[in-house]
């Protein structure tokens, strides 16, 4: 295992060219995590609390759009952003913008379907409750999706992971360029191709640990939220 | 806020509600006025929960018609009390001022003490005990101002302690001037509250009295069956 040994140190070893990786990894998955979060989180409260013709259509289109193949999303975004593309001229294909764009589109329909679900399920409990009270169908989605926060946090982190774990649209959209795209993902495919295989398990491992512990954060910062909150 | 119009009387006019192929609600001609407080007496599954969400409005009838103050909609002073009550993931206060129209903390300490969780204020809703969530959904309902208040077995799942300072506060309620329609099949309940009794048994109306007429000479057979405690169904 000098493989392994090797990976360790270079892990332990604070490699500043490493950290810069793991840096923007985070910094674009976070970004495309709440960008989607944005959009997605109202919609699919939105979508659980209204009744209209195509509705049904919409939900199973949104729900499909979970297993969305990230290749496909980055093409699609590769030939909007491309020189040539209709937003061609924003120059942002192959930089990180271009990355967290695309991130978020493919995070945007796992966000929704769940958030959809589970602000659903509250809403059957809540439904008389708030109809009783006279709350306006604005405050209606305010109050489902914090009252549901705690379930939404799980949503999210599984928008995070799919995120931080996927190399097909940021490989696509941001070419992985050393030193300025380049991601855990993206450098992972590379070394491996190349056969630097230290460098690739020693990112392969960071990016395990940092999964782990965004989802740690996130679980603590809920055990403390539902402990004060009921 | 108090709005101009009155939503007094509300009234049933052979309202019928099915749903799928059950009558829940039949033909059911009933007028709620006065400032006495109307208790619906019967077995379960009667249709007094059904009743109090067509006068809420949360509800729509199939058949037959409802108005109140002579017009098609409910307006905006009714407010109802669930038999299980939603407490919304936040403190006791914040629950108050949630039905409030506008931030109001002096409004929101002085609800909290009329039901008696004022030292509760800050505690998560979800934490409180059975007795004190039907308070604080009391005071929640009353945060509406309302000039009707619809209860639903307010006090079903509660020992008698805590159902002796839910009917306190619900007194206290009906004479400050909100007229009280309150759903129970506790007769001692309503012998207890009611003003008037209107008695349902399998969806119909049986009987509708003042509540000394209603416990002394039931009219009806049913009335008098449920009263000696035989069952009703």
């Amino acid at each position: 295992m000098t493989d392994g040994a090797s990976a360790l140190q270079l892990v332990l070893g604070g490699d500043p060219v490493l950290y810069a990786i793991v840096g923007l990894s985070l910094y674009v998955s976070l970004a495309a995590v709440v960008l989607a979060a944005i959009v997605a989180l109202p919609l699919g409260a939105l979508l659980a609390l209204t009744h209209f013709p195509g509705r049904t259509f919409i939900v199973v289109v949104i729900n499909a759009f979970m297993g969305l193949p990230p290749v496909v999303v980055g093409l699609a975004v590769y030939l909007l952003l491309s020189r040539s593309g209709p937003l061609g001229s924003l120059g942002l294909l192959f930089t990180p913008k271009a990355m967290i764009v695309a991130q978020a589109l493919l995070v945007m329909p796992i966000i929704a379907a769940l958030t959809r679900q589970t602000v659903e399920d509250l809403w059957a409990e809540y439904r008389d409750e708030l109809t009783a009270l006279r709350i306006t169908p604005a405050r209606r989605v305010v109050t489902l999706i914090w009252d549901a926060r705690f379930s939404l946090v799980t949503t999210l982190l599984a928008g995070f992971g799919r995120a931080a774990a996927e190399v097909g649209t940021v490989m696509i959209v941001g070419g992985n360029i050393d030193g300025f795209t380049r991601t855990m993902t993206t450098a992972i495919a590379l070394e491996t191709s190349k056969g630097d295989l230290p460098l690739a398990m020693g990112l392969g491992l960071v990016l395990i640990a940092l999964i782990i512990a965004v989802n740690a954060l996130a679980w603590g910062a809920r055990r403390v939220g539902e402990l004060r909150a009921g | 806020m108090r709005a101009p119009t009155s939503d007094l009387p509300v009234s049933f006019e052979s309202a019928s509600l099915r749903v799928g192929d059950v009558n829940v609600v039949r033909e059911l001609s009933l007028t709620l006025a006065g400032r006495t407080p109307t208790v619906l007496l019967g077995p379960n599954g009667s249709g007094k929960s059904t009743l109090l969400r067509l006068a809420m409005g949360l509800a729509a009838p199939t058949s037959g018609r409802i108005t109140w103050g002579g017009r098609g909609a409910p307006g905006e002073r009714l407010a109802m009390m669930f038999q299980r009550p939603v407490m919304l993931r936040r403190s006791a206060a914040a629950n108050v001022a949630y039905a409030l129209l506008a931030r109001n903390d002096a409004r929101v300490a002085e609800l909290l003490t009329q039901v008696g969780l004022a030292d509760l204020a800050d505690r998560p809703a979800r934490k409180l005990s059975g007795g004190e969530q039907q308070r604080l959904a009391l005071a929640r309902a009353l945060a509406r101002a309302p000039e009707i208040l619809f209860l639903d077995e307010p006090t079903a799942s509660l020992d008698p302690a805590a159902t002796k300072s839910v009917e306190d506060i619900v007194r206290a309620v009906a004479a400050s001037g909100v007229k009280i329609v309150m759903a129970t099949h506790d007769i001692g309940q309503a012998r207890r509250l009611a003003g008037d009794v209107v008695f349902l048994a399998r969806g119909r109306l049986v009987d509708s009295a003042p509540a000394h007429r209603f416990f002394a000479s039931p009219a009806t057979p049913e009335a008098a069956a449920f009263l000696r405690g035989d069952l009703v169904i």
